[in-house]
Parts: C-alpha cells; structure tokens; sequence
C-alpha cells in the first residue's frame, strides 16, 4: 500500500494566511452557512489545542479528492478525540470504574485515529479548536448521548464517503476505522438501552435490508460544524467528488 | 452510470418509503400480512436500485458478482447459524432480542444479496456448526453458541472490509457493503459485551478475545500496530493515556477471501 505519510502535502496551510482576509469576504458565508458567532463563550467548555490553534472565525478549506476526504475524515476525529478528552477532564460525579475504562478505552481509539490523521496527513488540515459548552458533562445520561451522536455520525460519514474514495489503500484503511467507531456506537447503544436490539435498531440498521448508517459529507459537516470554531469550508471537497 | 439518481433512489427506497410506510403500518392502516409482503419485497427493490444502473444482474461486472457471492456464503452460515438457534430455551431471555435482530439482519443481508445477485445467486449450502465435531454444544449451551456467534460476526466485520477495494468499481454496491459491514460490527460488538468481553478487538489471538485457540485464525493480524506506513507506537510514544492494546483496538483488519474461506470451511458440511 502506499505510504501516506509520503503525499505531497497540500498547500492549505501555507496558504492559509494568505487566503485568510478573501476568504472571510468571499467564501466562508459561501459554505455551509456555519459561521460561528462564538466569541462570547465563557465558560470553561473550550478545549485550546497549545500551538497552531486558531482564532474562531478562521476558515479551514479542506483538499479536494482523496486527500480532501482524509481531511474530512481528521476533522471529524479531532472533534471526537477532543470531546472524549473533555469527558475524563470534567468527569461526571460517581463515574463508575467500568464506565471509566470505556471512556478511557474509547478516548485512546479517537486520540490514535487523531493522531494518524494527522501524521497522515501532514499539515494539509490545522488542529482545530472546539466548544463543548452545550453538553452538560456533569450528567452521565447527556454524555452518553451526545457521544452516542458523535458516533452514530463518524459511522455515518464514513460509510457515506467510502464510494469517492479513488484509492484502495485509502478505502481500506477508513474501513479499518468505521467498523470500530461502530462498535462504538454499539456499546454506547447498549449502555443506553441495556438488553435489548437497541445497538442495532431501525433507528440504526434498516430493518428491511440490514443495513447501517450512510451519510454524504454535506449532510456531516453541518453537524460537525456546530462545535467547531474555525469554519470548515469543504466546498471545493464536495465539488470534486464524482 | 448517474451515481447521484442512483442513490437518490436508493435512499428513497431505504430511508424515505419504508420508514413511512413503516410508521402507516403502525398506526394500523396497514395490515400485519400487508407489513410483512412489505418487509419481504423490500430487499428486492433495493435490487432492483442496485441493479438497474447495469441493466440486468448478468450485466454486473464478474468482480462485484464473485465478491457478491462471496457475501452471501457467509450471510447463508450466520443466517442458518441464528435461525437455528431462534427461540431455544438455552437463550437467556434478557438476549433473545438482541440474537433475534441478528437473525433478521442476517435474513434481509441473504435476501438483498440474493436479489441483487438474481439467476447468479449461488444456492444455500449445507452447514455443520459442530465443526466437524470441534463443538458439541453449540445449540444446547450458551457460552458455545455466543462464543461462535462473536467469531462469526468478528470475522463477517473483517471479510467485508477485505472485498471493499473490490467493489470500487460499483460505487453504490460499495456503499451497501460498507453498510452491511458495519451491521457485523455491531453486532460483534454487542455478542462480545454480552460475553463479558470489550466491544473492540485486541490483539491478535483467540485467547484475548476469552475464545478458545481453535478460532485463532479469525484474530491473526489484529495485532497489526502500522496503518498507512505510520507505526503508531512510535507515532503515540510519550502520550501515556495511549496503551499498546488500544493501538490494536483501534483499527480492524481485512481478511482475504482464501483465509475466510479456510476459517469457515469447518462449518460447511
């Protein structure tokens, strides 16, 4: 297969100062209409990523084709690392053991496919800064839903990319991942509704055809969107997928 | 082929029609035989779908054709494996209905293959799920069945995610693969926490699965710690919430055709 870490790096980020003031005038509103407002937080609920952070307000345009779809792919791992990291840095009260192991557990997966990305990557997409301030870490039911949400959308996305893939080392290695963040999603289900079909319902798996979750990337990104800073501008992304 | 029409329809057919024809039936206008003709006719217009952007199924590309078949051999043992096993006493009650969703996915997954596939459909084999008398118990005693229900659902996750570079050339066949796909894995996450087991693979033998050695060939590989050239032992090193498990834990592997069909072969009659 080959060596990911070798692509020729794409230009976002040294572009990206640049770019920065047309692309505030020009584009951003373009996109997907997510322009954060989200200077007012002030609270605690931010997690600040020391070095490349950016400022909210910033535009990220990811790469088109593959590497666009790698990039789409780090976005939605990063919130999922960043999320979990919050969880076990404001635990909520009386978290039990078992629980603990599991956030411990999942948190290392989104934190190594985080990691993977970005190595994969190298530089195409910058470490993006996230607002958790709607979700109530103090309450397990509310943690277990909103990480059952971000989940059921990884599983989405990936399911729902795979057929722009155009290179099979590519495609395989977001298999190697979505059937993961599957089993996830599974567990948390589980947690949720304990001893029942609920980790593969007809919420979940059609029950007619059996099958689980697709999502086009224009249906992802609005939702990933929400607790980003930064603008995520995928339109030159979704445009050079066929 | 108009990839986007396609997928429209198929997304018409899976996410828009049935779910309200579902909630109609619910709310009682609809039959319960009307329901289940429904249900049943379900899998064939998704073949059709599926199909019709090749005209007929003979005109479905031999690759996609062979992966198909290929499916649906391993959609007929864990269908036949869980319909066997529907209702038996030796199934605790608090996960009759997680075994009984399986089954139905796993019955819709041979009829929708079964469709798309058409005349080309291979019929159902014969199976032994004692394997060749490996297991004795495997309809009488929980532990049995639920150990070779995770292996079979574990090794599902990893044969489909063998063939999906096979299917590139069929772009919406694809995604049904990668949908099918992820229905094994959840399942197998579920079958592993109903054994006591974590919902995600480490390492890569049997034993760290709480299975018996005889299944080892359905783990090897899993310890795989390298993806895309990045080793990633050496990419976490220094960060100690990571652990060298859950660097094996967070990716799956692909199977090849050849190695599933060696792990499954014992269960063909």
């Amino acid at each position: 297969m080959e060596n990911i870490t070798n692509r020729p790096e794409t230009t976002t980020s040294e572009m990206a100062s640049s770019r920065r003031s047309f692309l505030r005038v020009a584009g951003a509103a373009a996109v997907t209409g997510g322009l954060l407002t989200a200077c007012s937080h002030a609270d605690d609920n931010y997690l600040i990523p020391s070095g490349s952070a950016r400022a909210a307000g910033d535009t990220v345009k990811l790469p088109t084709g593959d590497v666009g779809i790698l990039a789409f792919a780090y976005v939605l791992e990063q919130l999922e690392a960043a999320f979990y990291e919050m969880l076990l840095a404001k635990p909520y009260p009386n978290m039990s053991s078992s629980d603990r192991q599991l956030w411990t557990d999942i948190r290392g997966h989104e934190i190594i496919h985080r990691e993977f990305f970005k190595a994969a990557l190298g530089g195409a997409v910058p470490t993006l800064t996230f607002n958790f301030s709607s979700i109530d870490f103090n309450d397990r039911a509310a943690v277990l839903i909103a990480a059952e949400a971000f989940e059921k959308t990884g599983v989405g996305a990936y399911n729902g990319a795979g057929k722009y893939i155009k290179d099979a080392g590519y495609l395989t290695l977001a298999g190697k991942i979505v059937s993961v963040e599957t089993r996830h999603h599974s567990i948390l289900r589980e947690l949720q509704y304990p001893k029942s079909d609920a980790f593969a319902g007809p919420t979940i798996v059609t029950s007619d055809t059996g099958l689980h979750l697709a999502y086009e990337p224009t249906y992802v990104l609005p939702i990933a969107q929400k607790y980003i800073l930064e603008t995520i501008d995928a339109s030159a992304l979704v445009s050079s997928l066929a | 082929m108009n990839l986007q029409n396609l997928l429209s329809d198929i997304e018409k057919v899976d996410g828009e029609i049935f779910d309200r024809l579902a909630h109609v039936s619910r709310r009682g206008l609809f039959s319960s035989l009307t329901k289940k003709t429904i249900a049943a006719a379900a899998p064939a217009i998704m073949a059709s779908a599926l199909t019709k952007a090749y005209g007929q199924s003979s005109s479905l590309p031999q690759n996609v054709k062979d992966v198909l078949n290929y499916a649906l051999t391993l959609e007929y043992l864990e269908y036949r494996f869980y319909d066997t096993a529907n209702n038996l006493s030796m199934i605790p009650n608090d996960y009759k209905m997680a075994f009984e969703v399986i089954r139905r996915h796993e019955q819709v997954h041979v009829r929708l293959l079964k469709n798309v596939l058409g005349a080309d459909a291979i019929p159902e084999p014969k199976f032994d799920f004692s394997a060749k008398g490996t297991f004795t118990d495997t309809f009488s005693n929980f532990q049995t069945f639920a150990a070779i229900a995770q292996t079979f659902e574990d090794t599902g996750v990893r044969a489909y995610k063998g063939q999906a570079a096979n299917l590139m050339n069929a772009p919406a066949i694809l995604q049904v693969a990668l949908q099918i796909h992820a229905t094994e894995a959840a399942h197998a996450a579920n079958v592993r926490y109903i054994r006591n087991q974590k919902g995600w693979i480490t390492g890569g033998t049997a034993a760290m699965q709480g299975l018996p050695s005889v299944v080892n060939g359905s783990y090897a590989g899993e310890d795989n710690v390298t993806q895309g050239g990045v080793n990633l032992v050496s990419a976490l090193a220094g960060d100690n919430r990571i652990t060298a498990d859950m660097i094996t834990q967070a990716f799956d592997e692909p199977l090849d055709k050849n190695t599933v069909v060696g792990i499954v072969t014992p269960f063909f009659a």
